[in-house]
């Protein structure tokens, strides 16, 4: 009898498959009959062209982390309340898990894994362990993406300047004070 | 999430022709209706993307007013310096919403058509009368700290979630619609519905139409207008209570003013009692304190939520304070 391996991130799909399923049944929400939409896009991901089939349905989270396998990308709350997706669009940061990757046709996106230079850290990327920004790491990547569009857009001089333009981010661990210092190290204001 | 077409217009033709032969819904930054289809609150058919609309321009008219597109994302209207001058109460009621990356996705138009919701709404394990007309509200004798104490009904009692919009109402702003058979202009007081016994309509937006700019006068308040939105988390948090004001002075009197309260109503709401103290009135705290009185003469608090009242008045006491002095 020959078994068929699963890895993790098979059985998590599989996992919420049934799930979702499960739940239209208990809320009586009657299942659209149409069969599932699929795109073709192009796409830029940390500089490089990327095309991809998807699905109508799937975010750009998860995009990136299923068919990308840029596992950079943290989903969090999938509900646009913790920031862990934070990625760049076209220069600007966004949140991954509330925008539909089949809206993205054309455009440039930059995650975690695309932020370094050659083998040269961003600086926010430097400062964050200088400062030990981190406990558990699983907001960092969302926190690093933050900062770094954060060095290019109005922000007064004060940390709590730079707490009001992160609070997209939470940090459970409450990390938040060596977040701020590093993220003021980066803007040359520690 | 159920199945749906997914389709990219480039021109408002297009738009509101998909719209009208078929059961469409338009998608621009997509932040509350993304969340919502994952949850299974919103589930449409059709998405019509219409990011690739020429509407993301802030522009200066001849009379003196400013023409927003409906695509200006909510972070570029709170900074773009004509604003931050002239509509001081629109760029402090933006930036004391959402996130920095919400901002950055959601758009004008989009947040006038945000749903007015609670947890009860997000969650179909509850009844509730926006998402299936006669269920039943589990507000009313629920946990309802953050719910409406003005313009509630039998049927709902969620609030209305934005700040840009309480704002707009403090600026009598105005906003465009059209539709294949052209183009009206409703002011925003009038824009959102009373819950009343159809709480599923919150705006009147008609199946079809889409939301192409929103106006704002020249108006006589100038830079004299301020936001104060009081809430559990000092960011990223909806209000409990917020206030948008604006103020006309001749010399220490109040020639004219606007008063417009957030967070405790099922719409933005426009307090004219409070208007009507302070025209004619002294611009001092008494007045002040009268008139946020006024505003919350209406106000019907249900089991958990009777502290909004005061809440209420003292942002509105503190964003007449603010307007005065800056």
């Amino acid at each position: 009898m020959s078994i068929t391996p699963i890895d993790r991130l098979e059985f998590i799909r599989i996992t919420a498959a049934a799930t979702s399923v499960r739940k239209d049944t208990k809320s009586g929400v009657s299942v659209a009959p149409s069969a599932s939409v699929t795109r073709a896009l192009a796409l830029r991901v940390n500089g490089e062209a990327v095309r991809l089939d998807v699905d109508t349905r799937v975010t750009l989270l998860d995009a990136l982390r299923e068919q990308l396998q840029l596992f950079g990308t943290k989903k969090g709350c999938d509900h646009g309340q913790c920031g862990a997706c934070t990625v760049h669009v076209n220069g600007r940061r966004v949140l991954s898990c509330l925008t539909l990757a089949v809206m993205h046709d054309d455009d440039d996106i930059i995650t975690v894994e695309g932020l370094e230079r050659n083998g040269v850290l961003h600086p926010v990327q430097e400062a964050f362990i200088e400062h030990d920004a981190f406990q558990c790491g699983y907001c960092t990547a969302g926190q690093i993406m933050s900062a770094a569009a954060l060095l290019n857009e109005p922000c007064g001089p004060s940390d709590d300047d730079v707490r009001e333009q992160m609070s997209g981010n939470l940090c459970r661990c409450g990390a938040y004070p060596n977040i701020v210092a590093a993220i003021q190290s980066a803007r040359g204001r520690a | 999430m159920h199945p749906f077409s997914y389709e990219k217009v480039t021109n408002e033709h297009e738009a509101l022709e998909r719209a009208r032969l078929g059961k469409a819904t338009f998608v621009a930054g997509g932040t509350t209706l993304v969340d919502l289809m994952k949850l299974n609150v919103e589930v449409p058919t059709a998405l019509v993307d219409i990011n690739g609309l020429p509407l993301n321009q802030i522009e200066d008219r001849s009379d003196g007013s400013i023409r927003i597109g409906a695509l200006v994302r909510n972070g570029d209207l709170a900074h773009d310096s004509r604003i931050q001058s002239r509509y001081r109460v629109l760029s402090q009621a933006i930036l004391a919403g959402a996130s920095a990356q919400l901002r950055n996705m959601a758009t004008t138009g989009g947040n006038l058509m945000q749903r007015t919701r609670c947890y009860y709404f997000r969650d179909p394990v509850y009844p509730c009368n926006k998402r299936q007309p006669g269920a039943g509200c589990a507000a009313m004798d629920g946990y309802n700290r953050i719910h409406a104490i003005l313009g509630a009904s039998d049927t709902c009692i969620a609030t209305h979630p934005s700040d840009m919009a309480v704002a707009l109402v403090a600026l009598d702003a105005s906003v465009h619609i059209r539709a294949a058979n052209g183009e009206r202009v409703v002011p925003i007081m009038e824009f959102h519905l009373l819950p009343g016994d159809t709480p599923d309509r919150e705006t009147v937006i008609r199946p079809g139409e889409l939301i192409t700019y929103v106006t704002l006068p020249s108006g006589p308040f100038g830079p004299r207008s301020a936001y104060v939105k009081l809430r559990d988390r000092a960011s990223y948090e909806f209000a409990l209570a917020s206030a948008a004001v604006a103020l006309q002075l001749e010399g220490t009197t109040v020639r004219s003013a606007r008063v417009a309260l957030g967070g405790v109503a099922t719409k933005p709401w426009r307090a004219l009692e409070a208007e009507q103290v302070l025209t004619g009135a002294a611009a001092n705290k008494a007045t002040f304190l009268n008139a946020a009185d006024a505003a919350l003469t209406g106000a019907v608090p249900r089991r958990h939520n009777a502290y909004k009242i005061e809440l209420a008045k003292r942002a509105v006491v503190r964003a007449l304070a603010d307007a005065l002095t800056h």
